[in-house]
């Protein structure tokens, strides 16, 4: 199913909300990612059309935000911030330690297909670090002074709640 | 000390409307509206001395007298893109003290004639921006938003936008490339956003601490705000104070506080008993204050403004004041940073895309035992070739902690390469 269709009145919202056509290209990507955690060409190709772009260009503003991804990942990107000043207050050993734990390296997912952990730049939450921030599909969540026994417990809650979505 | 713009600090539900109007607010706003001209708006706040919290430090009535008053329709951009390491003060105020922020974009909006606003917040932000727009919405059905206001026939629309990760947004051009959904990437400038801005058109661009200030300023007046601060940088400033620092946080101190009493008084000094190695006033973006013993007390004596830090060779940019303990070598501090700026870098020019991959390679030999004394001098060049030959203030920025790290912190690096 198409966008359109899929989501008819979000994006007829999206529309009406900007003077130019164009500036509906970075909330309609976020649509697109919404259920399946990535832009697949086909949205890409569907929202270039729309906005009368090459695709190649939508592709180009996929590759340049951060937030935006063109690959399958788990169902949740874990992104840790190690940024500097993350990282003076132990965002590095935060990291690994979780890594080690969970049994995964930073860029790989969880054999469940549920995690996949990440490392990233400032999230503007330096006070309350080791934080991290949870993307699944377009939204984002906040976890802050978060320590590995902490992490690992919310994992068990995000395992349980699948195990009931299934 | 009572708060201005942390004010859910002193009223804990300033966040809801109801209790943002049983304090005054939007009264400025309506007044503004039934009794004002824009342009005395405008002369308030260049009155007032307020400077853009951003970083640049730039006079915001001055920006808004840029306007010109004979191309339509004006914009007002307000940016919440806020994304350089160390600053996480404009979150709280969104957070917890939403109205007020929307009065400060109302009023900008009025000042300079604009019947549109938006708030373009970094991506990271999704659940800001939802609460925002609730606010919004909750303001339109109050009919503090909408048309024809308190039955003139002034009409105001504000607007969320949400960015997807992409620290140079907070460069104005990129930001306003970004709204225009394009890959955000700074503009060549002239023309400046002022008379060529979003969507072409006269664009007033401010940070949400700058906008935040607004409704106090109108309300009582430049006198009343430049009797804080000091003269040449007048108001409160929100400093964002993290790293190796007790009690890390936000913190909303008249402009010409000390690094003394931000650090020690308010953020309980260093944990461990450790010293203070390095302040970075400005983030990732500062050229590194060195502290030793020598140094201790002119630096931490220092009134945090945006005159008096140059004296000890950095700048207060949005103030948020990373400090670094002596547990920590600047070669890895450098490398934090140069990694980051790598990231961020846009592409667009090649000082800074090359340079910054170039200085990567450097530190990342640096930080694995690998590199030779001849590394330092090639990092300095390529810093000291990066300088002064950006597009936009990223380049230069990311030079900063380069070179002040090599010049101030020599022995770092020397016990770090082989000869």
């Amino acid at each position: 199913m198409s966008l359109k269709e899929k989501y008819t009145e979000e994006v007829n919202a999206i529309f009406e909300k900007y003077p130019i056509k164009r500036s509906a290209v970075m909330p309609l990507l976020y649509l697109a990612q919404r259920e399946l955690g990535y832009i697949s060409k086909t949205s890409m190709a569907e929202i270039a059309d729309m906005l009368e772009l090459d695709t190649t260009e939508v592709a180009s503003i996929v590759g340049f935000y951060t937030l935006y991804h063109d690959e399958k990942a788990g169902k949740y990107r874990m992104q840790v911030c190690t940024d500097i000043s993350c990282a003076l207050r132990g965002a590095d050993k935060f990291l690994h330690e979780l890594c080690d734990n969970i049994g995964v390296k930073v860029g790989e997912t969880t054999p469940d297909g549920l995690i996949t952990i990440e490392e990233v730049k400032c999230l503007a939450g330096c006070d309350h670090a080791p934080m991290f921030q949870l993307q699944e599909g377009d939204k984002i969540t906040y976890h802050e002074d978060m320590t590995v026994d902490k992490t690992l417990e919310l994992i068990e809650a995000l395992k349980a709640a699948q195990k009931e979505d299934k | 000390m009572e708060h201005f713009l942390l004010r859910h600090r002193d009223i804990p539900d300033i966040g809801k409307l109801e209790t943002y109007l049983k304090h005054g607010g939007f009264e400025t706003f309506k007044k503004a509206l039934t009794s004002m001209k824009p342009q005395q708006l405008i002369d308030e706040v260049k009155n007032s001395g307020l400077r853009g919290r951003g970083g640049a430090g730039f006079p915001a009535g001055m920006k808004w007298s840029f306007i010109p008053n004979n191309i339509w329709p004006h914009y007002v951009v307000c940016n919440a893109d806020e994304s350089e390491p160390g600053t996480f003060k404009d979150r709280e105020i969104m957070e917890k003290n939403p109205f007020q922020l929307l009065e400060g974009v109302a009023l900008t909006c009025y000042a300079n004639s604009a019947n549109e606003g938006y708030i373009y917040l970094r991506g990271e932000f999704y659940q800001i921006r939802n609460f925002l727009d609730q606010c919004i919405k909750e303001l339109e059905t109050a009919g503090f938003l909408g048309k024809n206001l308190f039955g003139t026939d002034y009409s105001l629309k504000i607007k969320t936008h949400l960015g997807a990760g992409a620290y140079i947004c907070g460069e104005e051009t990129a930001l306003l490339e970004s709204i225009e959904g394009k890959r955000g990437q700074p503009r060549v400038r002239p023309p400046f956003p002022a008379v060529v801005g979003l969507y072409g058109k006269p664009t007033v661009i401010n940070n949400v601490e700058t906008l935040t200030n607004v409704p106090l300023i109108i309300e009582r007046g430049a006198e009343w705000y430049r009797s804080m601060g000091t003269e040449k940088s007048p108001g409160m400033k929100v400093f964002s104070l993290s790293g190796n620092i007790n009690k890390p946080g936000n913190y909303e101190l008249p402009l010409g506080t000390t690094f003394r009493e931000l650090i020690f008084t308010q953020g309980g000094g260093l944990p461990e008993g450790r010293k203070v190695k390095g302040i970075m006033p400005a983030g990732a973006s500062s050229s590194i204050i060195r502290v030793d013993d020598e140094t201790f007390d002119k630096v931490m004596d220092t009134p945090m403004d945006y005159e008096n830090v140059q004296n000890v060779g950095s700048l207060l940019g949005s103030a948020s004041v990373i400090v670094i303990d002596d547990s920590h070598d600047m070669d890895w501090v450098i490398h934090k940073t140069i990694h980051f700026f790598k990231h961020e870098s846009c592409g667009k020019c090649t000082p800074c895309r090359d340079g910054n991959y170039w200085m990567m390679k450097i530190v990342d030999r640096i930080q694995d035992g690998e590199a030779v004394a001849e590394d330092l001098t090639l990092l300095k060049s390529v810093a000291d070739q990066m300088y002064g030959k950006c597009l936009c203030a990223l380049g230069d920025f990311s030079t900063m902690a380069v070179t002040s790290a090599l010049e101030r912190f020599p022995e770092d690096f020397e016990k770090k390469v082989t000869a």
